[in-house]
């Protein structure tokens, strides 16, 4: 199966790193991106830069709107992703455990829908 | 064999459907699929028995009769999607190869509870799903225990068992790595079934009651299946607070504090279980909390009066307790226990250290702890105020009416 791992934490705390303590973090998820890939677990991923770049666009009546900012205020930011190939969700779950940044902020673990031309629920598979 | 009757196939069922159920949720990989197949299984049962016979291995008769059952569907919904002849098949195929053990059907039990109980899910919805599929509670039943409609405890249900399916949880006993956390887990659910039981604030005692047995029932499935330390440990403490039961309440319904329980309606039975597993938990040296509150219970249950009590061994025990698991309210009860063990200004002075914390200042029982220390060291009025603080706070009917009547023998000072 496929898992999303999203990565979030608070932009200001990791902000408040050295410069030595952020890039020891960095090697340690390159670190584990190559471990991730050598099991076979590492489909794609990639951090993201601060939500200081993000930009929201939404469709209504047909006209683009774009504002500045993530879409929602959180205490958390999302600050990468990771897509993984497991088993089921135990393993998931410990593949996510191992995801430096677990240890500052939070990863949410959610298994990925396969989109289909039709039969698609909103709510999942769910009867 | 005894003859095949209805009552005798009701009993059967009691006793047997959800080892049979547990199988089925591992062979089909589908809990309203493998709930469907169960029924399936005993009606068939109901009919082939009577006539020919129980057969040899009922269980597993009543497993292999169900995935049977179970194919036959999934191929009636082949004919109109393609995507469940594949499952048909390959269901068919482990079909031939695979023979239905004794151990594995037990197993299938533990993994259930597993399951139900898996961290991914919400810890109201462990319960309710335990309840439902493990202990084989109707919808109804749980809801009405927990207070809640039965609408809302179905939708839970049903959400939880999506989640299982389609995040991919998996059936089965975690390994060594997650073992610990999620062992944490399925012990809390029985715990707080447990606890659903025994608080008996409002709602329907009967049942509530039932809650409580039914708790012990999975303790001791558990211990039976993983005998770890903690598990014995937790059945330790659920025997030794049950065993009060019957000294708890009065008959008017009102609560009866430990110091004026009558210890002769002690249940001596589950006294002696419980600390036969309080010692065994205690002995391996891989004990955690549930084990510490048993041992607490059970130097109560040994002391023949609330005086006689071995109050250096409860502070004790509560010491180790707060170095697991530090939190205000096992730090109340510790002050509680010094109260006893040295004397009550003792106590107070804990209890008041704790409130200027402001850690417990909305916790009635704070409030109702002071007031009787207070009380025992004739501070009247300091007491008055507190057990008023205390009634303010509380919401349970039986407390109300035990803290207005320590209020009322306080004008007799």
């Amino acid at each position: 199966m496929k898992y999303l791992a999203l990565v979030y934490y608070d932009e200001k705390v990791m902000e408040r790193m050295s410069q030595q303590e952020w890039d020891s973090l960095n090697r340690e998820c390159m670190e584990c991106v190559a471990n991730l890939s050598a099991n076979g677990h590492f489909i794609t991923g990639s951090p993201l830069l601060p939500t200081s770049t993000a930009t929201t666009v939404r469709v209504r009546d047909n006209r683009v709107t774009t504002t500045d900012g993530p879409f929602a205020e959180t205490k958390e930011q999302l600050a990468g992703f990771y897509m993984l190939e497991a088993r089921d969700l135990n393993e998931a779950i410990a593949l996510a455990g191992k995801i430096p940044p677990a240890r500052y902020g939070s990863v949410e673990v959610r298994p990925a829908r396969e989109l289909q031309e039709e039969g698609n629920q909103a709510g999942g598979n769910a009867g | 064999m005894p003859p095949v009757t209805r009552a005798w196939l009701n009993e059967f069922y009691a006793n047997e459907s959800r080892r049979v159920l547990a199988t089925l949720i591992r062979l089909l990989g589908d809990f309203d699929l493998a709930e469907e197949a169960l029924h399936e299984a005993f009606t068939a049962a109901l009919t082939q028995w009577p006539t020919d016979g129980v057969p040899e291995n009922p269980r597993a008769w009543l497993v292999s009769t169900g995935r049977f059952k179970a194919i036959d569907q999934i191929r009636r919904k082949a004919r109109f999607n393609v995507s469940y002849e594949d499952i048909a098949e390959q269901l068919e195929s482990e079909l031939t190869t695979e023979e239905i053990e004794e151990q594995e059907i037990e197993d299938d039990r533990l993994r259930l509870i597993f399951t139900c109980c898996h961290p991914a899910i919400a810890p109201e919805a462990q319960l309710a799903l335990t309840l439902r599929e493990v202990c084989g509670l109707t919808t109804e039943e749980i809801a009405s225990a927990f207070l809640t409609s039965t609408p809302t405890l179905a939708q839970r249900i049903v959400r939880a068992k999506a989640k299982i399916r389609d995040a991919g949880i998996p059936y089965e006993v975690p390994g060594p790595e997650q073992l610990p956390e999620r062992l944490q887990s399925v012990l809390h659910a029985i715990y707080l079934i447990f606890n659903e039981g025994y608080s008996a604030s409002s709602g329907d005692r009967l049942l509530r009651h039932d809650l409580a047995t039914e708790a012990i029932r999975l303790a001791r499935l558990l211990c039976q299946l993983l005998p770890e330390p903690e598990a014995e440990g937790l059945l330790a403490l659920l025997l030794l607070q049950d065993s009060r039961r019957a000294a708890r309440i009065s008959t008017e319904g009102d609560l009866i504090l430990l110091e004026q329980q009558d210890r002769a309606l002690w249940d001596q039975q589950q006294i002696r279980e419980g600390i036969g597993l309080v010692l065994r938990a205690l002995g391996s040296r891989r004990f955690g909390s549930y084990s510490l509150q048993a041992a607490i219970a059970a130097v109560h249950a040994e002391a023949p009066s609330m005086e006689a009590t071995d109050w250096p061994q409860i502070v004790g025990l509560y010491d180790a307790l707060l170095e697991r698991n530090p939190s205000p309210v096992v730090e109340l009860n510790r002050a509680v226990a010094v109260a006893m063990r040295d004397d009550a200004e003792q106590g107070l002075y804990l209890i008041d250290a704790l409130l200027a914390r402001g850690a417990l200042s909305d916790y009635h029982l704070a409030h109702a702890a002071r007031a009787d220390l207070c009380r025992r060291l004739g501070r009247v009025d300091e007491a008055r105020v507190a057990y008023q603080r205390a009634l303010e706070l509380t919401q349970q009917g039986p407390e109300q009416r035990y803290l207005t009547h320590r209020l009322a023998e306080l004008d007799t000072y």
